[in-house]
């Protein structure tokens, strides 16, 4: 058969596949990130289905999916929320870093695979899923709750965490010496200060470039924009989703409203991708014998996000029930877990860890909205006083 | 009356007050437009145990049921803190030589001396109604003068 018909017959049977996944994920009413997954493992080496030639598009997808997730996640906070969320929440920020690095990078310290693959690993436990989370809030009605500011200043402060966190592991990864590393670091930090000031300041002389009435000039210069910073920001070391997260960041209000709605589609279609590619370079084969030690990894976090929820919700005034939906709410872990675990694996990482950042996304993905299901009415029928005599 | 603001990053702004009964209801503005009417479960006052979904069309009727009501208690406040002030509400028959004629027909004031302040149509009251404004027959119009004026409106609706 002649290359192309390959390549469109894999891609298209992908797609597809995807598509009917993504329509049991819904109907399950769960999050379709895990399939993704699944089906990226069965299509990969040692899978059911293995691919034959199609890898090398399905890589580069994989990249501009990071690239989308990012800039979509950008565009939906402006500078001015990301400033006071990080005023106000910088305490309960800085015990959610603590608190949920910690099991993944004492685990693979334990494991003895290394101070670089530890920090990989903080990471990959660190990060809820703002995606999943803001489905959940909204698919359970909790958005008007009184917890749910809470939760969301969390997703926004753990979002510029990693503007910081991801340049640190991308140069540790390229295992450049300390003074290469600070170096890197310190351009990451100046250029997302740099980016917020020009966002708060000269926001408008941005939206008056990109700005058009057409809705296909306006993704052109959008998208065009992202993956240009998104280069430079790669070749300085400061890694390719923050340059797109910043750009989202720089663009605020009605245009950044605009920009997402048009850019969701083609976002959706390639973080599918990114997921898949993620379940393609996973052994499935590697699995079995980490499983265990990812269903462990999978509790602590969950105990460690309930912490952080009940605490961060307390110094907000609320009441119990209110803490503990605040932590149900960041139990999920997805796209920015994948990410890291993806940069790490790419850099050649202890071969275990991309099979266990899988599995442990596989089990809190799925799990996590299903917790805060199951939760609601257990809190509900526990605050609710004795009903009235008749 | 105190209104308490909370932004919501990356979906929009909360307003949220506790009314005279103790319970708390709060407006969640997405950016999108989308509105939602939220009313706060009393046992456990951090849940929302309504969300009330609204579109444009269904926040504007909200916002006029609600405030349609208030424009006539505040014209009857008006009126007992200032005496010798009247504000009625004359209705626009059927056969009246207004209807479908405009308020700068009926030359009320000059008239009269009285004032139109407002036409109430249905749910929807039109405040400060202009010169160009065409009555039908089922408009209320809340007038306000003095005994007599108010009275001689009443006449001019009615027979012209």
């Amino acid at each position: 058969m002649h290359d192309t018909a390959i390549v469109f017959l894999e891609l298209g049977g992908i797609i597809l596949a995807l598509g009917v996944l993504g329509a049991l994920a819904l109907r399950a009413g769960i999050s379709a990130i895990p399939l993704y997954l699944l089906a990226g493992l069965a299509f990969g080496q040692g899978g059911i289905l293995p691919l034959a030639t199609s890898e090398d598009f399905i890589a580069v997808g994989a990249e501009i999916g990071v690239v989308l997730l990012l800039l979509t996640l950008g565009l939906e906070y402006n500078a001015g929320e990301l400033v006071s969320s990080l005023r106000s929440n910088a305490r309960a920020g800085l015990v959610d870093i603590v608190l949920n690095a910690a099991p993944g990078a004492i685990a693979a310290l334990l494991l003895g695979w290394g101070p670089v693959a530890a920090v990989a690993m903080a990471g990959v436990t660190y990060a809820t899923s703002s995606g999943i989370t803001a489905k959940v809030l909204s698919d359970l009605g909790w958005i008007g709750n009184r917890e749910t500011p809470v939760v969301l200043s969390l997703l926004v402060f753990e979002d510029l965490a990693m503007a910081v966190y991801l340049p640190l592991l991308t140069a540790m990864l390229a295992g450049v010496s300390l003074v290469t590393g600070a170096i890197s670091l310190g351009i990451a930090l100046g250029t997302v200060t740099i980016v917020l000031v020009i966002a708060l300041r000269f926001g408008r002389f941005i939206e008056a470039f990109v700005s058009s009435p057409n809705n296909e000039v306006l993704l052109l210069k959008v998208l065009g924009l992202a993956l240009l910073v998104a280069g430079i920001a790669q070749e300085l070391q400061v890694s390719a989703a923050v340059g797109a997260f910043l750009v989202g960041i720089a663009l605020s209000g009605e245009l950044a409203h605009e920009a997402r709605a048009l850019l969701m589609p083609l976002r959706d279609l390639f973080a599918a991708v990114f997921f898949v590619f993620f379940g393609l370079q996973t052994d499935p084969g590697k699995i079995p014998p980490v499983a265990l030690l990812a269903l462990l990894l999978a509790l602590v976090s969950i105990v460690t996000k309930l912490l952080t929820g009940s605490y961060a919700a307390r110094r907000a005034g609320i009441a119990r029930a209110g803490r503990m939906r605040a932590g149900i709410a960041l139990v999920p872990r997805g796209e920015f877990n994948i990410v890291i675990a993806g940069l790490a694996v790419a850099a050649g990482a202890h071969p275990d860890l991309g099979p266990l950042a899988a599995t442990y996304v596989l089990i809190l993905a799925a799990f996590g909205p299903l917790a805060a299901k199951l939760v609601e009415p257990i809190l509900t029928r526990l605050t609710r006083p004795p009903s009235p005599p008749a | 009356m105190e209104i308490e603001q909370t932004s919501l990053p990356g979906i929009g702004l909360k307003h949220e007050f506790t009314t005279h009964s103790g319970r708390r209801v709060a407006v969640v503005s997405h950016r999108s437009g989308r509105r939602d009417l939220i009313i706060y479960d009393r046992s456990d006052p951090d849940r929302a145990c309504e969300a009330i979904q609204l579109n444009d069309e269904e926040a504007d009727a909200l916002v006029e049921l609600l405030g349609a009501p208030r424009i006539v208690q505040r014209l009857n406040a008006l009126h007992s803190e200032i005496e010798g002030l009247v504000s009625i509400q004359l209705p626009v028959l059927p056969g009246s030589p207004y209807d479908g004629r405009t308020l700068g027909d009926a030359r009320i004031r000059t008239r009269t001396g009285a004032s139109v302040v407002a036409v109430v149509r249905g749910p929807q009251v039109n405040a400060s109604p202009t010169p160009d404004f065409r009555f039908s027959a089922g408009d209320v119009v809340v007038v306000v003068g003095d005994d007599e004026t108010t009275r001689a409106v009443a006449d001019i609706l009615t027979d012209g």
